[in-house]
């Protein structure tokens, strides 16, 4: 019987559409003189048309208003997210501004450090910055936490944050400053607010970006 | 057709839960019928095939759109069934087959709803015979006769569902049919 376990092979073969022409003709002629496997092709396709017709059931009537029902009510963080995904422009705008405030306030809560800006003919005594009599200093003077002195010339803008200007006969002359002590080329600003730091801030970013 | 849930696909993944709605009321007869096959109960089918869909939806974000979509449905579904039947207690269901007959539930004294009665009912038995000699298949033969000549996958199709190599379910259908065979040959 070991045609049969062969064609039987061939037979299951030919069901999955796997036959190639060679095996398909192999198939046929020894159908054609075993009656056995004739029979055995018989009852499996006959198998096949009766699977095919077994019961059929259909879901009961409520059943989609039943899964609706049971659906998840959509989370809140979902909905962010989703949210998210369909304004990447808003979110990284967003992202961009958290960032910018945390480094604002990051770099306001930097107390009681001296900052100054890097030019070599400033003068620093405690907390204190001298611009020395006769002396030019050149580009822009920034001065953080600390009083500044001006008795030379500052050839840029001066910006004073967090601070005082004082002269040396402050109590004699005390508004004619700039006339007295030295001189500023520029714009002379004093910021001492949180407010007026982050306007500072946001000022001297978009003329940086407007700079290029 | 496909193109309706395509599109119903992207609105329920864009937040409609709506749409979803279309999606279980055209899937909802093929999902249920495979479920009621695989678990012989239509009590546990209904609650299956609910779990499925949800599931679906839940999931709805790991579903790849170049793929089709009842192949992907089919596979929640026929992965539940079999955890189902695992975890199965003995148990008596309504649908239980009455001891000392054949194929005889406690539904089959109930009337069915889709079938006409009359001339239909000799049919109608075979039918039934048909599908309860299925139903005493092994569930590895079961599921595989059910989705290629009930549900009408192709056997690479099968291979996705389940989750198993071709050559697997070639083997597989070979026995289910040879099984099968052997249980129908005197109808």
């Amino acid at each position: 019987m070991k045609c049969n376990k062969e064609s039987v092979e061939l037979m299951h073969k030919y069901l999955d559409g796997d036959l190639c022409k060679e095996e398909e003709i192999q198939l046929r002629t020894h159908l054609e003189t075993c009656e056995a496997c004739q029979h055995h092709f018989h009852e499996l396709k006959r198998t096949i048309t009766l699977i095919k017709s077994a019961e059929h059931f259909a879901a009961p009537n409520d059943f989609t208003q039943k899964v609706m029902d049971r659906l998840p009510t959509e989370k809140k963080r979902v909905t962010y997210k989703r949210w998210f995904k369909t304004h990447p422009v808003l979110t990284a705008a967003a992202i961009f501004f958290v960032l910018m405030m945390t480094g604002m306030f990051a770099s306001w809560s930097e107390d009681g450090q001296l900052v100054v800006s890097k030019q070599e003919e400033l003068v620093i005594q405690g907390d204190t910055v001298i611009v020395p009599e006769g002396v030019t200093v050149p580009g822009d003077v920034l001065v953080k936490n600390g009083k500044l002195l001006i008795k030379g010339t500052i050839d840029g803008n001066v910006t004073l944050v967090n601070g005082k200007l004082i002269s040396d006969d402050e109590t004699l002359n005390g508004d004619g400053l700039m006339a007295s002590a030295g001189g500023v080329n520029g714009e002379l600003e004093t910021v001492d607010q949180m407010f007026e730091w982050m306007w500072y801030q946001l000022k001297s970013f978009f003329s940086g970006v407007f700079s290029f | 057709m496909d193109q309706f849930i395509i599109e119903k696909i992207k609105q329920v993944k864009k937040g409609d839960q709506s749409a979803f709605a279309d999606v279980v009321s055209f899937y909802q007869d093929k999902i249920y019928q495979h479920c009621l096959r695989m678990l012989g109960n239509a009590h546990e089918a209904e609650d299956m095939a609910q779990e499925a869909f949800i599931r679906a939806y839940v999931n709805i974000h790991s579903f790849d759109d170049r793929r089709k979509f009842s192949t992907w449905l089919y596979r929640i579904a026929t992965n539940l069934t079999i955890d189902r039947i695992r975890k199965r207690k003995p148990d008596y269901y309504l649908d239980a087959e009455i001891r000392g007959t054949e194929g005889l539930d406690m539904y089959s004294q109930l009337a069915s709803e889709e079938r006409l009665p009359g001339e239909q009912v000799e049919s109608l038995e075979l039918q039934r015979y048909i599908h309860h000699e299925i139903s005493q298949l092994p569930v590895k033969y079961r599921s595989i006769i059910m989705l290629r000549y009930l549900e009408e996958f192709s056997l690479q199709e099968i291979s996705d569902i389940l989750d198993i190599p071709l050559g697997t379910v070639k083997t597989r259908i070979h026995r289910g049919r040879e099984a099968l065979r052997k249980r129908l040959r005197h109808v």
